[in-house]
């Protein structure tokens, strides 16, 4: 396919005096790893909200694979392919390692009332099928989880919960990952560790696009093939790491808000 | 949620501790059924009390939670035999009868409420009303000689269905407690209806008749030889066949991906939303399921008591059923039985209680819920392949 993976054009999103959004344009590529990157209170949660269908936008399109999916709901964002972790992540907490990893992954599998409580046969071979790649994954990103995936996720400590939120995600094999903060709490080499296996994940498949919010900038810099600096809701800067990092704006916008 | 993936029991039989406990459970019944003095039955709570205290403080609950994990299917089994054993002991009894048939409906209908509530999040102040209209379905069906008296049961479950399709879009559109709030009103709304419509009966009510199956009218008592049978057995041993059912249906509801749905939907419905889970067809799906299965209760319940009014299906009859999930754990149908069995026997064997029923209950749930929050036997993990011991 030609053309960008996913575009913003002139996305404007407003929470009553607040511009969240402000005329945002963009575009990703196929395959292509991109930092959004920008000061508190900038927008970067918003884009992906709006992008994910949480909030409809209140101007501008957004397209994905050609296709326009603005204000689309979130159901229909999935299947499309974009999957995303949460800033302040949101798994469920009384339920297992297992059930929460699967819940990425449960649409593609059987639906109806018939087939999941009375005739129960391709249920069993999905769940076989859904926990093996379930458990795969944690092996990549927390080997000791992985022979305590019954364990209840709210007894994990934060940063073992983002590594779980991450795997939720990639279980449906998606086209594009949103990962908002997914370090957060974490030292520097869980960090560095986080992103390895992300892009072993990564190179496994074929060519998942990842567009990742993060404050450490030694991660921007080692794993993004080239950033979006927003401030204020307004794009300020684009271009590979070292270049917006050398752009005086972008200097600004940081000394300014910090 | 309780974690009780321990390292396995190392015993030969590791079902031994579990297998003990529900036979226990049978004989104590049996004696609390039959208990008659005000005393017999105070020291069998006491003991009841002094048990389950013990069994936590020794780790025995532990033990019988892991048997349980390991055995489930078989033990289930045997809980179902000694409920067959204890009605079948109790055969001469009326009184006995018509409470275990109550405990068992109730229990029935709160699988249903649970499903909605414990599963989904659904709180649903309306139960007594979706078990009423189950129970209304079956008076009137019941006067049409052509109609097969299963299909009444299944009648009456569509039917409290029905009636709650227009809830359906304050509890689609809306969360939190708006639609429990409107819930409430419908409840009320359900009886005043009753009340004032002349062919339902009025305030008065309507006779429901007997269920009949296969030719067998449940009036009429069984004869062996020339033991006293009440004809209670019946309906207590259908009750039985009922909750055995509804009861599988719910764990396999709770081990499908719809139970999974129905868990990512009430603890984030935006993230579950964001992994392609129908929020709207999962809240859907759970409240009218819940309902057929208040109705179907009802319906059993209406042709047992044979005789139905609107002062049986009231708001305190819903909070009743609300408590019994509340007191029993969320989701948790072990807890549920429980609860059912609390909450329909304690005032019956203590008719100095009758009176402050409600009140009772209304303590036994803060107590609970200040304690236990979780509920007498807070629901396990999701354990999608009972009785297998190692993950492949
Ligand atoms: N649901 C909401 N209601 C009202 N205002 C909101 C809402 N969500 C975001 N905002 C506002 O929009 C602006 C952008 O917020 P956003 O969360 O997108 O920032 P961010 O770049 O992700 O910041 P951070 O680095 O702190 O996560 C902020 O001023 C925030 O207060
Ligand atoms: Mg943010």
């Amino acid at each position: 396919m030609t053309g960008p993976l996913l575009e913003f054009r002139n996305v404007v999103k407003r929470f009553g005096g607040v511009t969240a959004l402000d005329d945002f344009s963009m575009t990703l590529d196929q395959s292509e790893i991109l930092g959004l990157i920008g000061p508190n209170g900038s927008g970067k949660t918003t884009s992906f909200n709006v992008l994910t269908g949480i909030y409809g936008p209140t101007g501008g399109q957004v397209f994905f694979e050609g296709q326009e999916i603005t204000g689309a709901d979130p159901r229909a964002v999935y299947e499309a392919g974009i999957v995303r972790t949460f800033q302040r992540s949101r798994l469920c907490l009384p339920l297992s390692i297992y059930d929460n990893i699967m819940i990425g992954d449960t649409s593609r599998l059987v639906r109806g009332l018939w087939s999941n409580l009375i005739s129960r046969r391709g249920l069993q071979e999905q769940l076989d099928m859904t926990r093996r790649q379930a458990r795969d994954l944690v092996a990549t990103f927390s080997g000791h989880l992985a022979d305590r995936m019954d364990q209840p996720v709210g007894t994990l400590p934060m940063i073992e919960r983002r590594r779980i939120e991450i795997c939720r995600a990639l279980i449906s094999g998606p086209r594009l990952l949103l990962l908002d903060e997914p370090s957060a709490g974490m030292t520097h080499d869980e960090t560095h560790q986080l992103m390895d296996d992300i892009l072993d994940v990564r190179a496994r498949g074929e060519g998942l696009s990842i567009i990742i919010v993060e404050h450490e900038m030694g991660v921007i810099e080692r794993i993004t093939d080239r950033c979006i600096v927003l401030s204020y809701g307004r794009k300020i800067a684009e271009g590979t790491y070292a270049e917006v990092a050398a752009d005086s704006e972008v200097q600004n916008a940081y000394l300014g808000a910090d | 949620m309780t974690d009780i993936s321990l390292p396995q029991s190392q015993l030969s039989r590791p079902w031994i501790s579990a297998a003990a406990v529900i036979v226990a459970a049978g004989l104590y019944s049996w004696a609390l059924l039959m208990a008659e003095e005000t005393w017999q039955v105070l020291s069998l709570l006491v003991l009841a009390v002094v048990a389950t205290g013990v069994a936590i403080k020794t780790g025995f609950v532990r033990r019988v939670e892991r048997d349980w994990a390991a055995s489930e299917t078989r033990l289930n089994r045997l809980a179902f035999a000694v409920l067959i054993g204890l009605i079948l002991v109790l055969s001469g009894s009326h009184f006995a009868l018509l409470m275990i048939s109550t405990v068992l409906l109730y229990f029935v209908a709160s699988l249903g409420l649970n499903i909605q509530f414990g599963f989904t999040g659904l709180v649903n102040f309306a139960g007594a009303a979706f078990f009423g209209a189950g129970a209304y379905t079956a008076a009137v069906l019941g006067n049409v000689a052509e109609i097969p008296p299963l299909l009444i049961l299944l009648a009456g479950g569509i039917v409290a269905m029905a009636i709650s399709l227009p809830l359906l879009i304050p509890i689609v559109r809306t969360t939190g407690h708006y639609a429990a709030v409107v819930t409430i009103a419908f409840g009320v709304l359900f009886r005043t209806f009753l009340e004032v419509n002349e062919i339902l009966g009025g305030p008065q009510g309507l006779m429901v008749n007997s269920m009949k199956l296969f030719g067998w009218d449940f009036f009429n008592a069984p004869s062996l030889g020339n033991l006293e049978i009440s004809f209670y057995v019946n309906y207590a041993l259908l009750a039985a066949g009922l909750a055995a059912l509804v009861f599988v249906l719910f764990r396999r509801l709770e081990r499908s991906w719809i139970g999974l749905h129905m868990d990512a939907v009430r603890l984030d419905e935006t993230a579950a939303a964001c992994f392609g889970i129908s929020v709207k067809r999962t809240k859907i799906l759970a409240f009218l399921l819940g309902n057929v299965i208040l109705g179907v209760s009802g319906a059993l319940y209406g042709m047992m008591i044979s005789f139905i009014a609107p002062a049986s299906f009231t708001f305190s009859d819903s909070l009743l059923l609300v408590s019994i999930v509340l007191l029993g754990g969320l989701g948790s149908p072990w807890g549920g039985a429980i609860a059912a069995a609390i909450v329909v026997l304690l005032p019956e064997k203590l008719q100095l209680l009758q009176e402050y029923r409600f009140l009772l209950f209304s303590i036994l749930v803060m107590l609970v819920l200040l304690f236990r929050p979780e509920g007498i036997l807070p629901r396990h993990l999701r354990n999608f392949f009972p009785n297998r011991r190692t993950d492949a």
